[in-house]
């Protein structure tokens, strides 16, 4: 396993700034049963978003106790499995600062960018999740997984750009088959012989880059930057089939889940979207405990979420604002069966990576989850009291179990809290009243 | 001079004065400085279409490429935006694979590969390379090089005699090619204009799949790379008989299809989803087949009978399938029919097909600012200002209100002037579609009221659906709208200001031609603009570009 490899480092300009493609984690710095680097330190943390649209209701969704041991109000009261993995945020703000309240949009990119959106064609910036992965997902097979319970494909918080957002797996048999299908590098399998076609493959390839490479003279500036863009997925590629030609370290809690061979039923009606997002958790958990990557990303529904309750005529964005609040229990009731059951859906999301073994605890304890909606009272769009959630406990530097009141301050801190979690090591992040350096600190250990 | 070009700029406004329009049908293009050149990402359908068209029909795949975003009203105009994550190539990657596989399966590999290999266990360079020389040139949309079908050669030899298996070699270059950046990009290159050194227009080569996206949304084929290889679309006439070529053949269909469903915003049928409980009876398969049956009625209206673009919001002919029949209330054909309304139907125009009506709707009831919107924003091309955050809902949550009908319900949408100033763009049309529910079935009343569908619609009273498709067809915005969304379509990005004259004059030859959407076509992709690129900095060879560097790195474990 002691080897000497030649690997390059690409160096070049993307839009007249330097870029530096970092060297990848090899499977040879892990020990021989994957759950340490050879050296003895612990495998590093993976990072994951989950994102339910439409917010919640203050009154019956935020504990009365700050703290650890709080209380869990109805609209919350599901997450009581997992309330000691978790952490509840409330009272955080979105500053929009000069900018327009675009409804269902400020909301979660100020989260999530760090930044407010000028208008509904802007991403001020990539997402965290893309910052996370291009900092700790280049030695895995995929850089990041993100899929959908929606059943759309366009459903996603995670972008590069405005034009490069990253497109949703939204279909549990396309999901399996593209996980565990033909491909999949079993890291127990007994025996392992390189496929030489994926040799040829590896190999073929080059020419391929060598066309790129030409190609970038002679396309105008704008256009340079997505084919160097493309140059860089194919040397994600080229990486890929690498590593599919070295033996995977053996890792005790993957198992090859069983097979789907039909997708469930689509459509929007809710039991069908809690389906879908059990589903496609399970094979995202499996995925990160095979170390296929170290980043995903879940949209349990959009910011405007068009979840159905079947023999209820509006889907749930229209609700919020057309319900009328209930004189007696003083709020919307549908809406709020509506986040009842994204609730439900948290926690089993949550609980799913209580569920794989790893060292001396489970998953969850190497995971950190960040979850965010994109307002506080949907019906009247506000940017403030803006709830959101982490879970895990990132490799031991995270306490759990614990509800923070943020007192009005940027939703960006708990966003840094996970950049620096991750290993983003920046004095702040965000612009203009969005930007912080503070993080969470009650969290940390 | 002046005065044509004003009517002319009138567009089809001017449709009254037709006189004088005819007078004005032959005069000059104004000047147009060209579009810029684009780099678009292909679609999953022109993929499709191009490998079919190369491969034949049997060759299919069965997953779909990231969607695009849409940008001024068409995703098309996103291909030329978006970008490439490394997610996006791995699906390329998987479609390259699986038609690479299908491509040299035992069943089509001796009629795919031109010739048969000494021994299948072997390399055949001679018979690698004429397969690659064929192939390429389709697949590049280009003339391939020598050297560049020799390295593919070797590549295919190279990997024949480590696989040992001529076949895998073919299969495995061939999946490297359709992973190339020239196959999945259609990159515009230019040269200089004979005619007018100082501009540039498009090579030969671009302005054959700039043609041949537009109107077969596929790659060109090998007639239409022959054409370009001869310089015959460098001359008026040769580029006129290239063109008409192109419009007689049934590949038009397809091209005029996948605009349509683009314009249309056909891609939210993917996602549609109806509520069971309220609508039990909505099936995947009536979601299909409406789309299907508006994309029907539309190409044989248009391209077929060559009508007038117009009559398409009051036309009564259609086509029904046996999924459809239930929506419609009549009884089932047996398969595809070609089926036509009576003349006191109500179903006239593409505004009351299902593929309006239902998609334009809520999962359990039917919206009239939804429909609204829809009216406005795709077949008029013009912008509905969304909503302001802080609107109160509180005059719509009257708790004891049992509205019976949409129109009291949406009434304080038109009563109160904060609500009023955008909604009366969008809910007087939409409340006319009310004779149909969110399934898009005919109703006359809504619970036990009868629905009342007048309204005015920018001036133009109706009494009902088929006079709003009357009003919706004499609109003046209606047939610029089209030619907005051609023109962007065709040259891959959305129609600037600066385009203002060029679309005008566009509009004229279109009013002139009685609406027909062939001539239109002919006038868009004959024209001047079509043809020529704008100069931007940094294109080519004006600035230089320092190469990417590599340092080779050795690590020790």
């Amino acid at each position: 396993m002691s080897k000497w490899t030649r690997r390059t480092v690409l160096r070049g300009m993307v839009g007249g700034a330097a870029v530096n493609v970092a060297l990848p984690l090899l499977n040879c710095f892990l020990n021989s049963n994957g759950t340490a680097f050879a050296s003895g330190a612990p495998l590093p943390v993976r990072f994951g978003t989950w994102g339910w649209g439409l917010g919640m209701n203050a009154g019956i969704f935020v504990p009365s106790k700050v703290g650890a041991d709080f209380d869990l109000p109805d609209e919350i009261a599901a997450l009581a499995p997992v309330r000691r993995h978790i952490n509840l945020i409330s009272n955080t703000q979105a500053f929009r600062d000069s900018y327009q309240n675009l409804c269902h949009y400020t909301g979660w990119v100020v989260a999530r960018t760090g930044a407010a959106p000028r208008d509904g064609r802007d991403m001020p910036g990539e997402t965290l999740d893309v910052t996370i992965a291009n900092q700790i997902g280049g030695s895995t097979r995929f850089k990041s997984l993100t899929v959908t319970a929606t059943g759309d494909a366009r459903s996603t918080y995670s972008y590069e750009n405005i034009n490069t957002p990253t497109t949703s797996d939204w279909s549990p048999l396309q999901f399996y088959t593209r996980l565990f299908g033909p491909e999949f590098p079993d890291p127990n399998a007994s025996t392992f012989t390189p496929d030489p076609r994926v040799m040829v493959r590896r190999s073929v390839l080059s020419g391929v880059m060598d066309q790129t490479r030409q190609l970038l003279q002679t396309v105008p500036a704008d256009d340079r930057a997505r084919l160097d863009q493309y140059f860089s997925g194919l040397r994600h590629l080229e990486q890929q089939f690498d590593q599919r030609l070295r033996k995977p370290e053996p890792i005790a809690a993957c198992v090859r889940p069983g097979e789907i061979t039909v997708d469930p039923q689509m459509g929007q009606e809710q039991q069908a979207v809690a389906l879908r997002h059990r589903m496609m958790t399970d094979l995202l958990v499996m995925a990160v405990a095979c170390d296929q990557t170290r980043v995903f990303n879940m949209s349990y529904t959009d910011a405007n979420a068009s979840t159905i309750k079947p023999g209820y005529e509006k889907p749930h964005h229209t609700t919020t604002h057309e319900e009328p609040i209930d004189p007696k229990l003083g709020y919307q009731p549908t809406v709020s069966w509506f986040t009842r059951r994204s609730m439900e859906a948290l926690a089993y999301f949550v609980e799913a990576f209580t569920q794989v073994k790893e060292g001396n605890g489970t998953l969850l304890d190497n995971v950190f989850i960040y979850a965010t909606t994109d307002h506080g009272y949907a019906r009247t769009h506000s940017l403030d009291h803006m709830p959101a959630f982490t879970a895990g406990r990132a490799g031991g530097k995270v306490k759990t179990g614990l509800h923070v009141d943020a007192q009005g301050t940027a939703a960006t801190r708990v966003g840094y809290t996970a950049l620096r979690l991750m290993g983003v090591d920046r004095p702040s992040w965000g612009v203009n009243s969005n930007n912080t350096s503070r993080e969470i600190g009650q969290i940390l250990v | 001079m002046n005065s044509c070009k004003r009517h002319g700029l009138l567009g089809a406004a001017a449709v009254l004065s037709g006189s004088l329009l005819m007078g004005c049908a032959g005069r000059e293009e104004p000047e147009h400085p060209g579009t810029p050149p684009r780099v678009r990402i292909v679609t999953t359908q022109q993929y499709l279409n191009t490998l079919q068209n190369v491969f034949g029909s049997s060759v299919g795949m069965d997953m779909k490429f990231p969607p695009l975003r849409r940008t001024g009203g068409l995703l098309a105009n996103g291909a030329a935006l978006a970008g490439v994550t490394a997610g996006k190539i791995e699906t390329f990657q998987r479609a390259a694979s699986s038609i690479a596989a299908q491509v040299v399966a035992p069943e089509r590999r001796n009629y795919l590969i031109p010739c048969e290999p000494k021994s299948e266990k072997e390399a055949d360079e001679e018979c690698a390379r004429q397969f690659f020389a064929q192939t390429g040139r389709l697949l590049h949309r280009r003339a391939v090089s020598d050297a560049e079908i020799a390295r593919y050669v070797t590549q295919a030899n190279q990997a024949a005699t480590e696989l040992k298996d001529f076949y895998a070699g073919i299969e495995l270059v061939t999946e490297s090619m359709l992973l190339s950046p020239e196959v999945l990009f259609i990159v515009e290159g230019t040269q200089p204009d004979p005619r007018h050194p100082q501009r540039l227009q498009l090579d030969d080569y671009s302005l054959a799949s700039r043609l041949s996206f537009f109107l077969w949304n596929a790659a060109p084929d090998d007639l239409l790379l022959r054409a370009a290889e001869q310089g015959e679309l460098r001359t008026e006439r040769g580029l006129r008989r290239v063109v008409d070529t192109m419009l007689a053949s049934p590949r038009l269909d397809d091209g005029m299809r996948a605009f349509f469903d683009d314009m249309l915003g056909f891609d939210d049928f993917d996602v549609l989803s109806k509520d069971p409980m309220v609508y039990p009876f909505f099936t995947g398969a009536m979601a299909t087949d409406a789309r299907e049956q508006t994309l029907r009625t539309i190409v044989e209206h248009l391209v077929h009978k060559q009508r007038d673009y117009r009559d398409l919001y009051v036309t009564r002919a259609t086509f029904m399938s046996p999924a459809l029949a239930p929506l419609y209330q009549i009884p089932a054909p047996e398969g595809w029919v070609e089926y036509e309304f009576p003349p006191d139907s109500p179903r006239q125009g593409l505004l009351t097909q299902v593929s309006f009506v239902a998609l334009r709707a809520h999962p359990g009831r039917s919206s009239p600012t939804l429909r609204g919107k829809a009216l406005r924003e795709r077949l008029l091309c013009q912008e509905v200002p969304p909503p302001p955050p802080n609107v109160d809902f509180g005059k719509l949550n009257n708790p004891d209100a049992h509205y019976k009908t949409q129109r009291e319900r949406v009434r304080a949408h038109l009563e109160d002037p904060v609500c009023a100033g955008c909604h009366k763009i969008t809910d007087p049309t939409g409340l006319a579609l009310e004779n149909f529910d969110g399934a898009g079935r005919y109703r006359v009343a809504e619970n036990g009221a009868r629905i009342d569908t007048s309204g005015e619609f920018d001036g133009v009273h109706f009494d009902d659906v088929v006079g709003l498709g009357k009003a919706v067809r004499d609109n003046p915005s209606l047939p610029g709208c089209l030619v907005n969304r051609l023109y962007s379509y065709g040259t891959g990005g959305a129609a600037r200001a600066t385009d203002r004259a060029l679309l005008g004059y566009f509009n004229a030859r279109f009013a002139a031609a009685g609406y027909q959407l062939p001539e239109l076509l002919r006038a868009i992709v004959l024209s001047d603009a079509f043809r020529h690129v704008q100069q931007t900095n940094g294109a080519g060879r004006t600035h230089e570009r320092k190469p990417t560097e590599e340092i080779p790195i050795e690590e020790v474990s």
